[in-house]
């Protein structure tokens, strides 16, 4: 019989496994020295920084990592990549802890970046590009602040750098078989 | 070599004087910048943040037109449409599991006849700064500008292969030739935060009063930039910056392209220089007609 701490702990290497796999990162050769926390720059907002969600990704630690918010936090600036020893593509296991947030559940009441993400790609599905004052103005409903930045608004209108209707690329039932395809695919492999 | 400009969503938005310029500046130098027909998003951070693979293939399906479309060469403008196609043609080029993928997502063999160019890197290599230089009309004599390269020009260095990713000149040389002087500051790749923007504008007005703050002790009096949400951020939030930590600067966040456009002898209307939130005009007075 497998003993409880058996089972977490092959949960734990079934999830760092998860998560290099997306990434492509070798999650374990991360030595702890610290260096992509000290140049990133938003790691002063973050309460587990890169550097810690590294290890907690080689421990297993999957609750915990993806509620964080530090993966939300993450700028995608790519800083951390150019400063590691260990040529860990940080940011890429960044993006897998993401995905995996978001196919897990975990992102759902998230009404930051995981909620912009969410409105971003909805728009390229409806039109082929992204029609900006309508994902600001989803983005600030759906984040029940609607009056965010609601001084800028009409001065960008006036100075024609909004308008009002969205623009439709002409290649757009090509971008629905994209995502179509893409979902299919990754579904299949789940 | 014939060649197709990718826009990208923001050039046709909130970065249209980005595309305005750009496009004065090439239509002097005789540079075709004909759009890419029917370019879609290339997926930015958000298509990355969720799927690997749905991020190349939107990037790819643009490559695929443009190759379809004869070129040679897709140019482009906003820094991070730039990193993400370039990322795109280098992973499909280097990983055969994913370019697979992608090929079965596209239907199609995957695009890798066609380059993936920063209009910077037209301006330096196919037009050549020395051409430049012999059509400045009006020399920026006296201009001091701050070139700001921020993350997603540079990085990763590997996958880029832009300039130094470090201590890039890039923008440096071309303002160079135009007559203006560069300063020498520290902040030319650290981020502004980029699309926390929306979610967490706190973050971007720290990151940027830092940046703002690091030009002006050079002494720049203007701020550079390549990319709209960069420029958006230096600029639009320049306010709020004042709002959250009491400093002001009034330090006008231009594009490169309006910079050279000016010293090839464009107006200001036809850079879009009145679109920004901190005016321009009254700095670079001395250079316009
Ligand atoms: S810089 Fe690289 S090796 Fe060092 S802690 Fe960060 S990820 Fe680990
Ligand atoms: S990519 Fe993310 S983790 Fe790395 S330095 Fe930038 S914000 Fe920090």
């Amino acid at each position: 019989m497998p003993t409880a701490s058996d089972i977490a702990s092959e949960a734990a290497l079934a999830f760092r496994a998860r998560i290099e796999h997306l990434s492509g990162q070798t999650v374990s050769s991360c030595y702890q020295c610290g260096k992509c926390t000290a140049g990133c720059p938003v790691a002063s907002e973050m309460d587990t920084d890169p550097a810690r969600v590294m290890r907690l990704v080689q421990l297993g630690a999957r609750e915990r990592v993806l509620r964080d918010e530090a993966i939300w936090l993450c700028a995608s600036c790519e800083t951390c990549v150019s400063r590691c020893p260990q040529a860990c593509r940080l940011p890429r296991v960044m993006d897998a802890l993401r995905a995996v947030a978001e196919q897990d559940g975990y992102a759902r009441d998230n009404r930051g970046a995981a909620l912009l993400n969410r409105l971003f790609l909805a728009q390229i599905r409806a039109f082929g590009r992204v029609h900006e004052m309508s994902l600001v103005a989803g983005f600030n409903l759906a984040s029940r602040r609607p009056l965010r930045d609601v001084t800028k608004g009409p001065s960008m209108m006036r100075k024609g750098k909004l308008h009002l209707l969205p623009q439709r690329s002409a290649n757009l039932p090509a971008v629905r078989r994209i995502f179509e395809r893409v979902q299919e695919l990754e579904g299949s492999e789940t | 070599m014939s060649v197709a400009f990718y826009p990208g969503c923001s050039l046709h938005g909130t970065g249209n004087d980005y595309a305005q310029s750009a496009h004065a500046v090439c239509q002097r130098l005789g540079l075709d910048l004909t759009e890419l027909e029917g370019w879609t998003c290339c997926g930015s951070t958000p298509a990355h943040n969720t799927s690997a693979l749905l991020s190349v293939a939107l990037s790819a399906q643009n490559l695929r037109l443009a190759s379809d479309q004869q070129r040679d060469s897709l140019v482009v403008a906003c820094a991070a449409c730039f990193n993400r196609l370039r990322s795109a043609r280098h992973e499909m080029a280097h990983d055969e599991v994913l370019r697979g993928r992608v090929e079965h997502v596209l239907e199609a063999p995957a695009p890798l006849d066609v380059r993936v160019d920063h209009l910077l890197e037209l301006l330096l290599d196919t037009y050549g700064l020395d051409a430049l230089a012999a059509r400045v009309r009006r020399p920026l004599t006296g201009l001091k500008v701050a070139c700001y390269y921020g993350c997603l020009l540079v990085r990763p260095p590997e996958v880029m292969a832009f300039d130094d990713a470090e201590h890039p000149t890039s923008m440096d040389r071309v303002l160079a030739a135009c007559g203006a002087e560069t300063v020498d500051w520290p902040g030319k790749t650290e981020c502004c935060g980029a699309n926390l923007s929306l979610s967490r504008s706190d973050i971007v007005v720290s990151l940027v009063d830092r940046l703002l703050d690091q030009a002006k002790r050079a002494g720049a009096d203007v701020v550079a930039v390549a990319c709209p949400l960069c420029q958006a951020n230096l600029d639009v939030r320049q306010t709020d910056v004042t709002a959250q930590t009491g400093h002001r600067y009034d330090l006008p966040a231009v594009y490169f392209t309006q910079l050279v456009g000016l010293a090839l002898g464009a107006g200001a209307d036809e850079l879009g220089l009145d679109k920004s939130f901190v005016d321009s005009r009254p700095t670079l007075a001395g250079w316009l007609s």
